[in-house]
This record gives C-alpha cells, sequence and structure tokens, in this order.
C-alpha cells in the first residue's frame, strides 16, 4: 500500500479535528484517535450500565404501587430505563465494544454507574423524588449529549432525553398529588427530598477543579458544559419546583443572588461521593450482586437460544451444503 | 438544539397526561366517556362477575410478571415481559372499571385491587402460582395467553359493546403474548439438555392446572364459548410441545376452581405486597 492510497495518520487527525471544529458529527466509520473512542466507550458503558442498575430502585415498588395508574407508570418507566440501556449497548457496540464484556465489567465491578443508585428507596415517595430530582438531574446532563460529537451517541440521546423528560414530570405530578393527600404522605415527601437532595448534587461528578477526565472530553466534544455549570443549572431549575410543591431544600445556604441572576448553595460532601464510588454507597453491594445474579441465573436461557439458533441454522443450512462448503 | 428548554414550565404543573408513553399510564377513569348502559337481555350480574374474574386474572398475571423485572435472563426479555404486564394491567384496569359500573356499586378500579381480600378474588389459580424459574413463566403465559386469546376473540362480538371493545383491542395484545410464550418455549425445548429439562419440568407443572381453564363456562352467556376455547387452549398447548420436542402429560387436574373462589396458599401474600402501600396510607391520595 502506498502513501497515496491510505491517508497517513497526521492527514487522519487533522480530518478529524477539522469535523469536531466545525461541529460535525464523528460517526462509526470514521477514523477517530484511540483516545477519544475509549473515552467514548467507558462514558456509554458507565451511562449504559446506570441506566440498568437505575431499574433496582425504583423496580422494587412496582409490585407494590398503591394504585393502578401508579403501577403503570412505574413499570413503564422501569422499562424504558432497560430500554436506554439497549440502545446505549448498541451505541458502544459501533465502537466496536461488545455487549457482554461490558456486562462482565459491570458485574465484577471493573466499570462504574452513576453513585446515586447506590442509596436506598425506603418509601414510595422516593419513587416521585427520583424522577424530579434524579431524571431531573439527567435531563440537564444528557439534554447537551444530544450535541455531542460522535453521531450514535448523540441520536441515542435525542430519545432517551425525550423519555427523561416524561418520567421527570410524572415524578413531580406523584409528588404534588401526594402533597395533596394527608399530613403523612406530605411528611413522607419531605423526608424523600431531605435523603436524595444532596446525593442528586453529587450526580454531576466532582467539582470543575478536580475533575480530571472533563477537560479533554470538552476538547473533543463530548461532553459540552463542566460539572459545575451543569449542577448550578439543576439547583436553578429545581428551586422554583420545590417552593411550587411546598417542600424544603434541605441547605441553609440556599439563595438567590441578584448579581449573579443565579442561587447560591452549599457545597455537596465530596467525600461522601467519593467513597460511593470507590464502592462503599448504602446499597453498592448490593446492586451489582443483584445485577451478577440476574446474569447467572439467566445463562441457562441465553445458552438455549444460542444452542436452538445454531441448531436451527444447521438444519436449515444441511449436511450436503455444509460439506460442499468444506 | 438549545439546552436552555430543559428547565420548561415543569412549576407551572404536569398535570396533562400523556396517554401515547405507555396505555394505562395517562388517565384516572379508563372508560371515561364511554356509555356505560347494560343493554336489553344482558344479565347484569353475569356480566359483572365475569369482567370481575378477568381483571382478576389480568392483575395476578401482571402482578407474577412485574416480578422479573431486573432479573430477566436478558435486556430484550426484560422488555418484552414488562410490555406484556403492561398490557395485562391494562386490561384489568378497563375490565374493573366496568365491574363498577354494572354491579352497581360505582367502584373503581383501586377498591377491586387494593381493597378485597384473597377470598374475594376470582382468577384462575394457575395465574397465582408463584414466579418460577423462565421456563415455568413461559409455559404459563402460553397457556393463559391462548386460552385468553381464544376467549376475547369471542367475546369481541359480546353482546356488552363495552366488553366487546375491551376484548377486541386485547385481542392483538394476547396474540404477541402467546407468540411469545410459544417461541420461548420451542428455543428452550430444542436448545440445551438443561433447558429442555426445565422446559418438560415448566409443561408439567403448569399442565395439571389446565383443566381449570377449560372447565370455565362463566362466559357463554356473554358471547364466550368454553368448549371452544378450551380446544384451541389444548391444541396450542400441543402443538407447541410438538414443535419444542416436549410430552404432554395426561394430567389428573387439581380439584376446585379459582373461579368458585377456591385458592391456593399463594394468592394471599401476592395481594398481601401489592395492597401494602394502599392499605398502610388510608385516606392517602396518588
Amino acid at each position: 500500500m502506498t502513501e497515496t492510497e491510505a491517508p497517513g495518520a497526521d492527514a487522519l487527525q487533522e480530518y478529524f479535528d477539522a469535523t469536531i471544529a466545525r461541529d460535525q458529527r464523528v460517526e462509526p466509520r470514521d477514523w477517530m484517535p484511540e483516545g477519544y473512542r475509549k473515552t467514548l466507550i467507558r462514558q456509554i458503558a458507565q451511562h449504559a450500565h446506570s441506566e440498568i442498575i437505575g431499574m433496582q430502585p425504583e423496580g422494587d415498588w412496582i409490585t407494590r404501587a398503591p394504585s393502578l395508574r401508579r403501577k403503570s407508570i412505574l413499570f413503564a418507566k422501569v422499562q424504558d430505563e432497560a430500554g436506554h440501556g439497549l440502545y446505549l449497548y448498541s451505541a458502544a457496540e459501533t465502537l466496536g465494544a461488545d455487549r457482554d464484556d461490558l456486562t462482565e465489567r459491570l458485574i465484577t465491578g471493573r466499570q462504574k454507574y452513576s453513585s446515586i443508585f447506590n442509596y436506598p428507596t425506603p418509601t414510595f415517595a422516593d419513587v416521585g423524588v427520583i424522577g424530579w430530582f434524579v431524571d431531573g438531574a439527567a435531563i440537564c446532563n444528557q439534554v447537551p449529549l444530544c450535541r455531542s460529537s460522535y453521531g450514535p451517541y448523540a441520536r441515542a440521546m435525542v430519545r432517551v432525553c425525550k423519555e427523561e423528560s416524561f418520567h421527570q414530570r410524572q415524578g413531580y405530578e406523584l409528588l404534588m398529588t401526594m402533597m395533596s393527600g394527608t399530613e403523612g404522605q406530605r411528611a413522607m415527601v419531605q423526608d424523600a427530598v431531605d435523603r436524595w437532595w444532596w446525593p442528586s448534587l453529587m450526580m454531576f461528578g466532582p467539582p470543575d477543579d478536580n475533575s480530571p477526565n472533563s477537560e479533554r472530553s470538552m476538547a473533543w466534544k463530548i461532553k459540552r458544559h463542566s460539572n459545575d455549570e451543569l449542577r448550578q443549572r439543576f439547583v436553578d431549575m429545581t428551586v422554583p419546583q420545590a417552593e411550587h410543591l411546598g417542600v424544603t431544600l434541605p441547605d441553609p445556604e440556599l439563595r438567590w443572588n441578584e448579581e449573579r441572576g443565579r442561587y447560591d448553595f452549599g457545597t455537596p460532601d465530596y467525600a461522601e461521593l467519593m467513597r460511593v464510588i470507590s464502592g462503599d454507597g448504602p446499597c453498592n453491594a448490593e446492586r451489582v450482586t443483584r445485577r451478577r445474579t440476574a446474569h447467572e441465573d439467566g445463562a441457562w436461557v441465553r445458552e438455549a437460544a444460542a444452542a436452538h439458533a445454531a441448531k436451527h441454522t444447521a438444519r436449515h443450512t444441511g449436511p450436503d451444503r455444509t460439506e460442499a462448503a468444506a | 438544539m438549545s439546552d436552555e428548554h430543559l428547565s420548561a414550565s415543569l412549576a407551572a404543573g404536569a398535570e396533562d397526561g400523556e396517554g401515547r408513553w405507555a396505555f394505562g399510564t395517562g388517565f384516572e377513569d379508563p372508560l371515561h366517556g364511554v356509555d356505560t348502559t347494560v343493554p336489553d337481555g344482558v344479565d347484569a350480574g353475569a356480566l359483572a362477575a365475569l369482567c370481575l374474574a378477568l381483571g382478576d386474572d389480568a392483575l395476578v398475571g401482571a402482578q407474577r410478571l412485574a416480578q422479573w423485572t431486573t432479573d430477566a435472563p436478558e435486556l430484550e426479555i426484560e422488555l418484552a415481559l414488562a410490555n406484556i404486564g403492561l398490557d395485562l394491567l391494562g386490561q384489568a384496569r378497563l375490565l374493573y372499571a366496568r365491574t363498577g359500573q354494572v354491579d352497581g356499586t360505582g367502584r373503581g378500579e383501586d377498591d377491586f385491587a387494593y381493597w378485597r381480600d384473597a377470598d374475594a378474588f376470582r382468577n384462575v389459580r394457575l395465574a397465582e402460582l408463584p414466579r418460577g424459574d423462565f421456563a415455568f413463566s413461559m409455559a404459563r403465559l402460553l397457556a393463559l395467553s391462548a386460552w385468553r386469546l381464544a376467549l376475547f376473540q369471542r367475546l369481541a362480538a359480546a353482546p356488552d359493546p363495552v366488553l366487546a371493545a375491551i376484548a377486541a383491542k386485547g385481542v392483538k395484545e394476547l396474540a404477541y403474548h402467546r407468540q411469545f410464550a410459544a417461541d420461548w418455549i420451542v428455543r428452550l425445548g430444542d436448545g440445551t439438555e438443561e433447558s429442555a429439562r426445565r422446559m418438560q419440568a415448566g409443561y408439567d407443572e403448569a399442565g395439571p392446572w389446565l383443566g381449570e381453564l377449560a372447565a370455565d363456562t362463566s362466559a357463554d352467556a356473554l358471547g364466550g364459548d368454553a368448549a371452544g376455547a378450551a380446544a384451541e387452549l389444548r391444541q396450542v398447548w400441543e402443538e407447541t410441545a410438538r414443535a419444542a420436542g416436549l410430552t404432554v402429560g395426561a394430567y389428573p387436574a387439581h380439584p376446585g376452581a379459582g373461579r368458585s373462589g377456591e385458592r391456593t396458599e399463594h394468592l394471599a401474600p401476592l395481594l398481601e405486597e401489592l395492597q401494602s402501600v394502599a392499605r398502610a396510607h388510608p385516606g392517602a391520595a396518588w
């Protein structure tokens, strides 16, 4: 092969850089730097894992949801999360990753998922607050990803965001309804708000001055806004909603800053975030064990499907053709 | 695309449900606006009892399917089982709503689901057996969906137009449930030694409960045809077994019937879980 037939590494890099600079999309067949590919696989896989693990805290309430309408909504929501996991694993596969391998990394603890899903859900109000805060935070994080430089990821995000915004609305609507109910229900909502507020702020990751991967991801336009900027957006979006709902956000430093035109707020306990990320949160072991158990318990079904498919192909190919091919 | 619209007017309230999201999530009253008159010549008592029984089958079946959440063998199966569970939940809600209109009590769907004890349920007992493994789940799903599909195809021409419409909607859903179950039974029966053994065990466990389905004549006066549905169930059950390489035993039927109020020991704990939050907060708004 001569140099005129295949562009050199420099030319490929230049073309890639120009694509990013023009805000155009990188597609699976395009050349991309290995670091870009690896960063994307890591981010998309973690995102997919978060969807899958994120089914657990709420999924437990499907069988106990207190009305048939709430049961339908929650069942559909948790199903959406499985669907998001599926699109995202598929997007990772366009980069050469393998779903089985990614699953293996999740259940052996080699790949992470969002820290938020390591907190418990002791009451039904948690379903509402997860919708409102966690899906709200996810939307803040993910709407900019609809413009991510990698095409399949950006397109998956468009669909995911549409569904997430409905999830957020259903959560908020559940809380509005509960706040109009009994005194006990209002207390349940406030208690859930108190427990989820700070972990939700931690979902945006460490502060900008301590976020090792952010800078490069932003240069590659995989990521569009810094962690702190997204966290601020979430606070600005949520405070008026809390007032409308009639709950108190558990932050004594929270106040409107006229000069900035934004809310000031306290600092999340980033040491707690680091503990949860490193595996020491309230439910880390339980979540991963459950996923691993389900995966292992289902192995015989997947093996059966593969064996049936192989026999089916052999029957339809027939021995004669196999021999002829050999 | 701008990021700014994301802080959209949530605070202004989010009452308007979006029915397109998934059936049953966008409304409070599933039969809102429907003419509730019971036509002349239709026995309202029998109609209410049938709608209640079919609603109970669907609710209990959906509850067992919900127990697969986060536990399915693969993501594609997770999605499919949730679809089927949601379909059944939607059917239950419509049928309960019709029951409350026809029996004169004005009870709503949640009154039937959350505020009756096990002895008031009228589902077939096959629906309430524990979830079991994936093979048993598929055997049960095949039996329940094949039978219900045969019944709903006939009820789509029922003299009560509301029941007829509910049945007609259900036919499309049930045809998919039956196909999903049959496909998996064939895969498992033909797959590996272990899957064939488990699938045979699933068939053998579900088998003795089929007699109760075949013997249910409660829909006959309302457009159903027990003998026809029973024959179709038997045919689907046997054809699927043949395709999967399974044997169909001469199952002695378990005596009694869920339709007349006999229960296994499994329904009460299922309902205890289903009703736990609702009953812990009387007078609450959800």
